[in-house]
Order: structure tokens, then sequence, then C-alpha cells
């Protein structure tokens, strides 16, 4: 026992992951109200970014698809830019496929909840009951925070007033350097992969439409066979 | 409003067909625990990457100094373990200080 003490107890998991959840929840909320407000006072009904997000559910895309509409590219350029970031989901589903579950229903309502934040969260826990764990709260969690937000900041909308002023847009970034941390400090190989995929990422980024320089990143995989010779 | 609609509805479909990527093929190919190494890894860096890109630009250009500024903040706390909610509120503060110190 007292040589253990810096070890997790086993009871005190799924409070701590409850806890975790909730405060990626909470981060996630003001991102929703932030959306929600955004499409709103820039002069989309109440009902878009609402609907929008119960059934796209991508922050980011929803974000992009929004300010192209507001900054009057059509539904199509909306529609392809949303899509376009939303490529990587289908990697992420690859990762998680035998986290969701194995039924027919948790898979098809499973994959609907495959997120950023929720992979991140599944795949920076130690062994597979704990990812699925980990996966479906944040997962649900996050779904029900999410619309609710969205719903709160598109009724509140231009009461809010310039949501700039409120550094709002350093929070999604910031939820994504707490969340892919763990991952990055225990493993070299992780970071020499995602290190150089960033970097490409930011160099294509003024020359490429919105979503390309994310899914040029996946260069940075590469490195993981450069030293090993004939992988 | 209906072709908004329509474009919602498509951007709902296209997303949910790449999110059934993984639990169709899942039990139909066989992924290697090799593979399946690299797909987590592939996810960490599209994250890395999507987080970079979002903290320093705004539709291609520079998004300014404020809000990667407050990434950083941000970035620094979980560095230290602080707690996500600590993180967030943080990183969207030092942002907004920044901007009423009229930095952009």
């Amino acid at each position: 026992m007292r040589s253990s003490h810096r070890t997790k107890q086993p009871t005190e998991q799924p409070t701590e992951l409850l806890r975790d959840v909730a405060l990626v929840c909470l981060a996630g909320g003001i991102v929703g109200v932030s959306f929600g407000a955004i499409a709103v006072a820039g002069g989309l009904p109440v009902w878009v970014p609402v609907v929008m997000s119960l059934i796209v559910y991508a922050g980011s895309a929803q974000f992009s698809a929004v300010g192209v509409l507001l900054a009057g590219g059509g539904p199509l350029a909306a529609a392809a830019t949303g899509l376009l970031l939303n490529t990587r989901t289908a990697a992420y589903s690859l990762a998680v496929a035998d986290v969701l579950g194995r039924g027919r229903l948790a898979r098809f309502l499973g994959a609907h909840l495959v997120t950023d934040e929720t992979v991140a969260f599944a795949l920076a826990q130690p062994d597979p009951l704990r990812r699925r764990t980990a996966f479906w709260v944040s997962g649900i969690g996050l779904f029900t925070t999410w619309n609710m937000s969205v719903l709160a900041g598109a009724l509140a909308g231009g009461a809010l007033g310039d949501t700039a002023r409120y550094g709002l847009d350093a929070a999604f970034p910031a939820v994504l350097v707490a969340l892919v941390l763990p991952a990055l400090r225990a493993d070299k190989r992780v970071r020499r992969a995602a290190l150089p995929g960033a970097a490409v990422a930011l160099a294509v980024a003024p020359v490429v439409p919105a979503g390309v320089p994310v899914l040029a990143a996946l260069s940075g995989l590469a490195a993981l066979y450069r030293r090993k010779g004939a992988a | 409003m209906t072709a908004t609609f329509v474009m919602i509805l498509a951007l709902a479909a296209g997303t949910y067909a790449f999110r059934l990527v993984g639990p169709v093929l899942h039990g139909r190919v066989d992924i290697s625990p090799r593979l399946q190494d690299l797909l987590s890894t592939g996810a960490v860096v599209l994250l890395v990457a999507l987080l970079a890109t979002g903290a320093l630009t705004e539709g291609g250009h520079f998004a300014g100094w404020a809000r990667p500024a407050g990434v950083l903040v941000g970035g620094l706390l979980a560095w230290r373990r602080a707690p996500f909610a600590v993180v967030v509120l943080a990183a969207a503060g030092a942002t907004a200080l920044l901007r009423a110190a009229g930095v952009a």
C-alpha cells in the first residue's frame, strides 16, 4: 500500500474521468456559446447554428462553414470547406474503431460522436476498457453541452457583442494542447511525427484551401520510418 | 434559406460518412497492430497540426499575436498539469487582455 500510494486507486478512476470530462465539456461549452453567437450576430437565423450543431457536430467545420457563409462564399463553398476539414474524422474513426463497442447500434451512434476531443480523450487512456468508457462518457457529455451551449449562444446572439473581445478564439486550440500533451509526452515517436507535420501544415496554410494544411501534416508520419532504414 | 439547409444536410451526410469509415471497416478488414499504431499516431499528428494552424492562422493568414500568445499561456499551464478549465479560461483571458491593451 505504502509503496503504491502514487498509483491511482481503481475506485478513484471513474471520479477522475468524470471530472476531466466535465472540464473539457465546460471548455467546449465556452467555444459553443461563441459559435452560436458569432453565427447569429453575423446575420444567420437561429436555426442554422442549432441544426448544424446537432447533425454535423464538428466544431471546426461548423466555424469554417459559417465563416464562408458570412463572408458571402455561398453554400457550395461552405459545404466543401467543412467536408475537407472533416476528412480527418475518417482517420480518427479508424483509430478508435475498436473503442466504440461491438454492437451495431454502438458503432452507428458512436460514429457520430467521433470528434477531435473524444478521440484525444480515448487515446490518452492506458487500456481498452478505459478507452471505451472515456470515449462514451466524453462523447455523450460533449454532445449534450455543445448543443445546449450553441443554442444559448445563438439566442444571446448580438447581445454578446464582438466575441473576439473575450479571446474565445484561443479556447479551442488551448483545449487541443491540453488533450494531446499526454500523448506527446509519453511517446518520442509521436513527437517525431507530429512536430514536423505541424510545421508542414503551417508552411502550406497561406497557399492552399482550408482543411488541406491539416491533411498535409500526415506527411510527418514519414519520420517514423526514416531512421529504421528498411521499414 | 433552402440552399443553406441543403448545405447543412450535405455537410452532415458527408461528415457522418467519414465517421463511419472506421466502424464499417472494423472486423471486415484485418488491421494489424502496426497499422493500428500508425492510425493512432496519425490522429495525434492531425490534432497537433489542427491546434498549430488554429492558434497561428485565420483564413490562411497570420491570426495576429493575441491568439497564439493566449494559446501559449494555456499550453504552459497544461504542461504544468493545470485543470482543463484553468487552461481554457487562462488562454481566452490572456488573449482578451492583450486585445484590450491594443494587441491584435
